[in-house]
């Protein structure tokens, strides 16, 4: 999707409404490799962003994956918990993490589109 | 992308990079952590079929006795730092020990195999510097002790690796575990142990470094053999309760609580002789006061080195010294150590988990049952 936008964390977000989606990146997905383990939030939480929503486990490592935006936690993918590698087959679709209700939609400003991230992968390179 | 050039290539190195391999900086050494296909698809692959693995950063080395003294002699040699049996070793046959230090801590641990004339050493990486400084200052006057450099070390381990090998080199089927021998491919001669890190049967084949690439080049064309990186050796080993140095085992624990009392053999155990005899007896006759132990947590998720272990009363009573994700098992598994009172299969305890408690238990290693074959009851790096 061309409306998806990205953090410099490899989250990604797209936004329908006052909705956002948030998952990670394909990116961050193939540097973690296999995911086994996914912790979600509890909905009805309040998340600030850059805050820790979620955990994401690969065989050798956990890492976090941050709130791109504050906003409040609105639905999570269950299905991650019995199937976490969903997250590599597919991360920008069945693979998502949580949806967040948006507090301040000005914060998307902030964050880069597809061509900005790509470019960004570039200089991480 | 500067500290990869400091870092030592292994003699596989092209190899890796035309397989795609996910590189990382391992004890010095650029090594491949993951192929294409993932490490659980590594994994499983291996425990199905074999995968085969880079291991060139393992040190090997070659103990010759001074003055045509002869393997004997290398062999008494050898027994004055490790509380290996190595004086019954017979020709082709290896065994697994550790370097132990004055107060029963362990250095390193080795495999140490009998050539016939000479012993041959597999020493880990990262302490690889360490061991052989500890032999020329313990051994120089009686052996000589030349490290095997610009040799690779290639392992083809899993059930059908046996089938692979014997492909390319048919003698090398007789072998049975933790046996050795060496024998000729293309005008290279190559010293061929049975054994392995996985848990599964297996092979650890020593190859000069300009032959390497083309041997597991024909390996890999076999149907059954795939690449498999340090991440999948590294959750195959632990599914089979394997210890890594520096992480399971390393100068603060002993041999008698990591569980290895097993490759200690009665004659050492009474004669002493080595480093930290005198702890080690003390802990094989009255107990160690604390236990490695696999853990199995209830849960789904996994729990990494350093996690807390606490008791029933909330008490902490040991730490995780290896923890992850075991794709044969599905599910998290762990080993660490705790309080020998607490070390039973069967007891509930809480690992540490982003500042929870996660449940957990006991549980007897390995979690994978051994695929291995061939007449030896010693594992590698071990379990009773």
């Amino acid at each position: 999707m061309s409306d998806r936008l990205y953090s410099r964390d490899h989250e990604w977000v797209e936004v329908n409404g006052d909705i956002a989606t948030v998952g990670i990146s394909d990116h961050a997905q193939d540097q973690l490799g296999d995911v086994v383990f996914v912790e979600l939030p509890e909905t009805g939480r309040a998340v600030a962003r850059n805050e820790q929503a979620c955990v994401v486990e690969s065989v050798k490592a956990a890492s976090e994956v941050y709130a791109p935006v504050a906003g409040e936690v609105v639905e999570v993918n269950g299905a991650l918990v019995d199937d976490p590698a969903r997250v590599n087959a597919d991360p920008h679709g069945e693979g998502w993490f949580v949806r967040l209700r948006i507090d301040e939609p000005g914060q998307l400003a902030d964050l880069m589109d597809e061509q900005a991230y790509r470019a960004y992968l570039a200089e991480l390179e | 992308m500067s500290a990869e050039a400091d870092l030592t290539t292994t003699p596989l190195s092209n190899l890796h990079r035309d397989l795609g391999a996910r590189m990382t900086p391992f004890a010095g050494f650029s090594m491949p952590v993951r192929y294409p296909a993932g490490v659980i698809a590594e994994h499983t692959h291996t425990r199905r079929a074999a995968g085969l693995f880079d291991v060139s950063h393992m040190g090997q080395i070659r103990l010759t006795a001074r003055g045509g003294g002869g393997v004997e002699r290398a062999a008494a040699a050898l027994e004055r730092l490790t509380p290996g049996d190595i004086k019954a070793l017979r020709p082709g046959r290896m065994r697994y020990t550790q370097f132990t230090d004055e107060r029963g801590g362990i250095l390193d641990d080795l495999m140490v195999t009998s050539m016939g004339d000479h012993l041959y050493l597999v020493v880990n990486a990262a302490t690889g510097a360490g061991d052989v400084a500890l032999l020329e200052a313990g051994l120089s006057g009686d052996c000589e002790i030349e490290v095997l450099e610009r040799r690779a070390l290639v392992a083809v381990q899993g059930p059908k690796a046996v089938a692979a090998v014997a492909r390319l080199i048919p003698d090398a089927a007789r072998l049975t575990f933790m046996q050795a021998a060496t024998w000729s491919y293309e005008g290279e001669r190559l010293p061929i142990s049975r054994s392995g890190y996985t848990g599964e049967d297996g092979f650890e084949i020593s190859v000069p470094g300009h032959a390497a690439e083309a041997f597991a080049r024909r390996l890999l064309g076999e149907d059954e053999v795939e690449p498999a990186g340090l991440g999948a050796r590294d959750s195959l080993r632990l599914e089979a309760g394997l210890c890594l140095h520096g992480h399971d085992i390393d100068e603060t624990t002993t041999p008698v609580e990591a569980g290895l009392a097993w490759s200690i053999r009665r004659r050492r155990g009474e004669e002493g002789g080595f480093p930290g005899a005198e702890a080690i007896r003390r802990q094989l006759a009255e107990g160690p006061p604390r236990r490695r132990v696999g853990l199995r947590p209830l849960g789904r998720a996994p729990v990494r080195e350093g996690a807390a272990i606490r008791g029933p009363s909330g008490k902490r009573v040991g730490a995780v010294t290896s923890g992850g994700f075991g794709p044969t098992v599905g599910g998290p598994v762990a080993m660490g150590y705790v309080e020998a009172s607490l070390a039973a299969p069967g007891t509930a305890l809480e690992l540490e988990l982003r500042g929870r408690g996660a449940p957990a238990e006991v549980t007897a290693l390995p979690f994978v049952p051994p695929g291995r074959r061939g007449g030896g009851r010693e594992a590698e790096g071990g379990r009773r």
